[in-house]
């Protein structure tokens, strides 16, 4: 009976229903296959990569004999052994499938064996002798930038005259933050399994984001041309951007191997080599002086930012693009320089993340109007607020780009009144008078995050639809299922668009061979992209269809609606089923192409300026937290987001993005931490020593709210991409730890708090505090 | 001379020979029977993918268990009922009602944690009644979910029970029964393959028996550690004897003067007594690891590996905790002080076997208290964990003892701050006064989890925090000293 209440709910009004995910009864029944589930192939052969144990050394011996001959060796493979090229970097070389000769960081691929069992084949490679000539390694942000060590040339945005607008200003202040990496930490590991074709093709079965890019990649190593490779994913279990560029080498390895042999291959990586073995959110230094008025108002502001990108570029020029773009937030700044470092270390190469850079740059400006509201004795949101974005002479991003749909000064309102945000500031202030040793802290943090790819030739999708002749539709499109519920959407817009019950409507599973150049499933675009490109698809047939029907019930085509799985002109219709048979029977094509370029983006990359991003998408985010004093140890309290889904596709699959993305967030925030030794090993390669939030760090309290209003920009149904945008409401997790930190000094005192603010770090935090408190002149000394 | 692994799948006897007895449950899921509703996320035990359930006859009823597949050996089958998620159903068939709930909750999203989440509560739903939110978090904290945030599996466990749809293997339980009946063995189940031998006995002395004819068998009761040897060090194990059937070993015991708890009862099952008679001792236990871990593992299990970051150990040390040793048929007490020799080294003789373990009772001029702290509250390893007893007399310290974890190679005690505080005023001064002596005690070393300093502030605010909740006038109340007491219980 239940399930017949959902069903109900199926059938009409697809778009903007908050139908369940497609796959959701097959997740908890164990009955969704991924890419290991799938049935093996006879004479799989099982992949295992030895990696090196050095951050920087020359490889000065690699004998794989004694591998080659261990029990159920297939094949080994190294940098010499590939038929086509070593370097897969996905914009600018610099990653190999295998070190040649060079290893650059502790956890590079050094070769693969292909053996019977993943226990053979991982025997065999550590029979395989590696000798290495240690090199002096650059290990963190601080030590390259000491040696002008960096992957990409430093980039400057400026507008105006920041050193003069600061020197002018009637108050000053200078800060430094870190800020931290993050894993991915995907449920489901890294994994392919190549599948040799007749001819010499390939067909990959890749856990990616980014096909295109990884049957690009397969091929060139294989030398083959693209064509030959297909590459097919039915769904992911979690990417989160670390399936972007991280997914290629993978495949590749498989790839090769089943080339060498004619034999399936599968390469699974196991938690340990996933994590050591992959990059990660980039950590960053965050360096600032700014200016400002009596007011709080920003004048001048001179921002420094240096991220680890470790050995190689990756995606790191649009990653750090970005956090370039988003170190204003949602502040108006007026005489602004914008520097970004790349640093290049002996360390994994980092890459794409959910928020992808853009969530560095707002910490960063978060801290500086953090610190510019202590140092007024404010209370932050009042600062906050006083910097938004404004009319004309306060519309204009640092880049240049008009800010014309800014909902943010109404949505803090709201959320501000919704959370009784003064009540609790004041009772807070009365806790934390009457305890010496648990502290309580709240903020208010807003955000505004940039829609669309920066790089604009990524910003296009296609899609195809067929309709068979008992009325059953199949979609497929570019876009990749990793759980954000990109198939159901776009399933309800083919459904609206053909006035059918989502029922009818099949995805299969992403694959190259049916649409093909593809843009990765990133940047929060999925929807927007490929919802257009399948209604685009889907609106050719009706057209088609309609034709047919204004035919068969009279009328005119343009007077035949879809709807209720009919085609109907005034009272005459005919079943939608019907309809495909009349049309097949008339000799009408019943399956269509569709694309989408996302119009209005043009961005000089150079000058930094013009119009990256299509839309803004806004939200904002109270939170409320405890700390004990003497252990560090703290409890988020109550949560309450409100953020902008546009008019949302499928408000309960937004729902999940912006919850999700805030606990993420949270994370990457708050337990996350990546810590390498000194040889540079990185010592949390498991969750049991790198800790991701679990059920008891969210807080029984925690009210969300989506607000429903239409994007200004005509996109699919007027939603908003909602991928990204929501990790950043974790920033005000962050700030309430640091007001809670600053409640030891009675809000006096800026705390010098970094993220991740780990018990220890907040800990250091009022130690730290209570030193200057006790020292009046060492505060001053240090500032 | 092997025998077979007999258990209950799918309804029916399942009989297992030749198979390596360190092969895991979860790998002899996916990769022969290829049921692969079962995933595999870290193979460590930390993150629930892998989450199966175990119905076992206790007390003539049949106890489900959640259980992580990726460290349970196949052998652990023997005996017991397997279920999977592909065995969950509702009561007339269908979902079960909790995966009912996950599906109109919208609680999974990318969907590889979900099985496990499924199992996990699933368990729950058919053993306990409608659970309060921490009991929810204690559940769940070995689930990890990195796409939905939590909420809406929370809302779905809240939904399921709210339906009052009836527990679906309660309707079965009278065949299962008769089936677990079936399989249960008296003697010891003798397992041999590719040079590896498994024993699980029933009795101690088959125990002593066994140890003799093997001297270098590796004892286990759930190995959870010994599993991790297997699945991340890939080491081969060539001899291991569980303790985990012996029924002489199952018994908690309370006398007069102790709790006694046997080396193969599951913290699960100490949990309760220890509560009631050291609630910090039982609030420690209610965070170790998660559920899945406290379903087999032991506190015999975190003696015997010596571990100096063991949650319980520091513990049982301010406590004056012993151990029962028994050799063959001689046994002996022994007092945990001085058990750990070096790191991961205990004092424990060949061929010996931890028989029990023995918590002085609470007394009510002692006052106790344990801090376990770690990076994230939940389904950690403590950074640092201090565990404190003291007793007063006359608002002067009679005896005390103070031990930690985390800051040495062993759990220890900080003997020489303990002897420079019995005698003076239990008041914050003579706290201040002895950090330097507690502090001469301490080598904790930098690591992933803390930095030595941290280790070494937090030890000696922990004393402090002890203080403050145990002063002999106006000691402070839980809800001022620590974050995560419930308003209502201030």
């Amino acid at each position: 009976m239940r399930r017949a209440k959902r069903d109900a709910s199926l059938v009409e009004g697809a778009v903007h229903a908050p139908l369940a995910h497609d796959s959701a009864v097959r997740h908890v029944t164990g009955a969704a296959l991924y890419l290991d589930d799938l049935p093996e192939p006879r004479d799989l052969l099982y992949a295992f990569v030895r990696l090196s144990d050095r951050a920087h050394a020359r490889v000065t011996r690699l004998d794989v004999t004694a591998a080659a001959s261990s029990p159920g060796v297939a094949a080994v493979m190294t940098a010499r052994d590939l038929p086509g090229e070593n370097d897969i970097g996905p914009v600018l070389p610099g990653d190999k499938v295998f070190a040649d000769g060079l290893v650059e960081y502790w956890g590079q691929s050094l070769f693969a064996v292909a053996a019977d069992s993943i226990d053979h084949a991982r025997e065999a490679a550590f029979r395989a002798t590696v000798e290495y000539e240690d090199l002096p390694a650059i290990l963190t942000i601080e030590q390259a930038l000491a040696h002008g060590s960096f992957v990409l040339p430093t980039q400057v945005l400026r507008r105006g005259a920041p050193s003069k607008a600061i020197a002018r200003a009637s108050r000053r202040l200078s800060g430094r933050l870190a800020i931290g990496g993050q894993e991915h930490f995907y449920l489901e590991g890294q994994v392919a399994m190549a599948v040799p074709r007749e001819g010499g093709g390939m067909l990959v079965h890749s856990s990616t984001q980014a096909p295109s890019e990884v049957q690009h990649l397969v091929a060139k190593v294989l030398g083959l041309a693209a064509s030959a490779v297909t590459v097919e994913v039915r769904r992911m279990g979690g990417a989160f951007g670390g399936k972007e560029t991280q997914a290629a080498p993978v495949a590749c390895v498989a790839a090769l191997l089943a080339r060498r042999t004619g034999r399936p291959v599968k390469l699974r990586l196991d938690r340990d080599d996933d994590m050591i073995f992959t990059g990660k959110r980039h950590d960053f230094t965050a360096e600032w002086e700014v200016g400002f008025d009596d007011e709080g108002r920003i004048r001048g502001l001179e921002l420094v930012l240096a991220s680890r990108c470790g050995f190689s570029p990756d995606l790191s020029g649009a990653i750090n693009d970005r956090a370039m773009l988003h170190a204003d937030n949602c502040y108006y700044l007026e005489d602004v320089s914008i520097t970004s470092h790349r640093c290049k270390t002996n360390t994994v190469s980092n890459t794409a993340f959910r928020g992808f850079g853009g969530p560095q740059g707002m910490m960063a400006i978060e801290a500086i109007v953090d610190a510019i509201a202590r140092e007024l004795g404010q209370d932050p949101l009042q600062i906050r607020r006083r910097n938004f974005y404004g009319r004309a002479g306060r519309d204009l991003t640092p880049y240049e780009m008009r800010v014309d749909d800014f909902v943010i000064p109404e949505l803090v309102d709201e959320l501000e009144r919704s959370s009784q945000y003064q009540e609790r500031r004041r009772e807070l202030a009365r806790f934390n008078a009457r305890s010496p040793w648990q502290k309580r802290g709240i903020a208010l943090t807003p955000v505004k995050f940039g829609i669309s790819f920066t790089a604009t030739q990524m910003n296009q999708a296609g899609a195809l639809v067929h309709v068979y002749t008992d009325g059953s539709i199949h979609l497929n499109h570019g876009g990749t299922e990793m759980g954000q519920g990109l198939f159901i959407k776009v399933a309800q817009v083919v459904a609206d668009e053909l006035g059918v019950g989502v029922d009818r409507v099949q995805v299969t599973a992403t694959t190259t061979d049916q649409v093909p150049n593809t843009s990765p499933t990133a940047a929060s675009s999925g929807s927007d992209l490929n919802g257009m490109a399948a209604r685009t698809a889907a609106r050719t047939i009706r057209k088609r269809l309609a034709a047919c029907a204004a035919a068969a019930l009279g009328g005119k085509a343009e007077e035949v609606v879809f709807a209720g799985g009919k085609a109907s002109v005034g009272r005459r219709s005919i079943d939608f089923a019907d309809l495909a048979t009349l049309a097949h029977r008339e000799r009408v094509s019943l399956s269509a192409t569709g694309f989408y370029r996302t119009p209005r983006l043009h961005f000089d990359r150079e000058r930094h300026r013009g119009r990256p991003f299509y839309y803004f998408a806004c939200g904002a985010a109270v939170s409320e937290v405890q700390i004990d004093t003497l252990t560090g140890e703290y409890k988020v309290r109550r949560v309450d987001l409100l953020h902008d889904c546009g008019s949302s596709l499928n408000p309960a699959i937004d729902m999940g993005q912006v919850e999700g993305g805030f606990v993420q967030g949270m994370g990457w925030l708050t337990t996350e931490e990546l810590w390498w030794d000194e040889a540079g090993r990185l010592g949390t390669h498991a969750p049991s020593t790198y800790k991701i939030p679990a059920c008891g760090d969210v807080p029984d309290d925690f009210r969300v709210t989506l607000l429903h209003a239409r994007n200004r920009q005509p996109t699919i149904h007027r939603s908003k991409a909602v991928g990204e945008p929501p990790l950043m409401l974790a920033i005000s997790v962050f700030h309430a730890l640091a007001d809670a930190v600053a409640a030891v000094g009675e809000h006096r005192l800026t705390p010098r708090l970094d993220a991740p603010a780990t018990p220890e770090r907040v800990l250091l935090a009022v130690e730290e505090l209570r030193a200057r408190l006790g020292q009046p002149a060492l505060r001053e000394a240090a500032e | 001379m092997s025998d077979r692994i007999r258990f209950i799948l799918d309804g029916k006897v399942k009989e297992l020979a030749g198979v390596d007895p360190t092969l895991t449950v979860l790998r002899w899921l996916r990769e022969v029977e290829r049921r692969t509703g079962t995933k595999e996320g870290c193979a460590e035990g930390d993150c629930g993918a892998c989450t199966v359930v175990l119905g076992e006859l206790r007390g003539g009823a049949v106890r489900y268990r959640a259980v992580n597949a990726c460290l349970l050996f196949v052998p652990a089958l023997d005996g017991k009922a397997l279920i999977t998620v592909e065995d969950v159903r509702g009561a007339e068939g269908g979902l079960h009602p909790v995966q009912d709930a996950m599906v109109e909750c919208h609680a999974s999203q990318c969907g590889f944690c979900t099985p496990g989440f499924v199992m996990s509560l699933v368990a729950l739903y058919e053993s306990e009644p409608t659970p309060s939110r921490q009991r929810l978090d204690d559940v769940l904290a070995g689930n990890l979910c990195r796409c939905t945030g939590y909420r809406p599996i929370v809302a779905a466990a809240r939904q399921a029970y709210d339906s009052g749809a009836p527990r679906s293997l309660a309707a079965q339980e009278a065949a299962l029964t008769r089936l677990l009946a079936s399989v249960q063995r008296r003697d010891t189940l003798a397992l041999e393959h590719g040079g590896r031998r498994f024993f699980a006995p029933r009795t101690l002395e088959a125990v002593a028996d066994l140890l003799q004819r093997h001297p270098g068998a590796r004892l286990v009761a759930g190995a959870t550690d010994v599993g991790l040897w297997v699945t991340k060090e890939h080491r081969a194990l060539d001899t291991l004897v569980s303790l985990a059937e012996v029924e002489e070993l199952r018994a908690v015991t309370v006398t007069g003067t102790h709790l006694e708890i046997g080396a193969a009862v599951t913290y699960a099952d100490a949990h309760a007594v220890l509560s009631a008679h050291h609630p910090d001792l039982g609030e420690l236990v209610r965070r170790l690891g998660s559920q899945q871990i406290r379903n087999v593992g032991t506190l015999a299990g975190n003696v015997a590996n010596a571990s100096p970051i063991g949650d319980t150990l520091p513990a049982l040390l301010a406590l004056d905790a012993s151990l029962v040793l028994q050799q063959g048929m001689v046994r002996r007490e022994v007092a945990l002080d001085g058990f750990f020799t070096g790191y991961r080294k205990t004092g424990l003789r060949a061929g010996e076997v931890i028989t029990a373990i023995r918590v002085p009772v609470r007394s009510p001029e002692r006052a106790f208290r344990a801090y376990k702290v770690s990076k994230r509250f939940d389904q950690d390893i403590s950074a640092i964990c201090g565990a404190f007893a003291v007793t007063l007399s006359a608002g002067r310290v009679r005896d005390v003892r103070i031990a930690y974890g985390g800051v040495a190679a062993t759990p220890m005690r900080a003997s020489a701050c303990e002897r420079a505080l019995v005698g003076r005023a239990w008041d914050e001064a003579t706290v201040a006064a002895v950090l330097p002596v507690l502090d001469g005690e301490l080598a904790p070393i930098s690591d992933a989890r803390a930095t030595s300093a941290y280790r070494r502030l937090v030890a000696r605010n922990l004393l402090r925090k002890f203080q403050l909740e145990t002063a002999p006038e106006g000691a402070a109340t839980l809800a001022a000293t620590r974050v995560l007491v419930a308003e209502e219980e201030a």
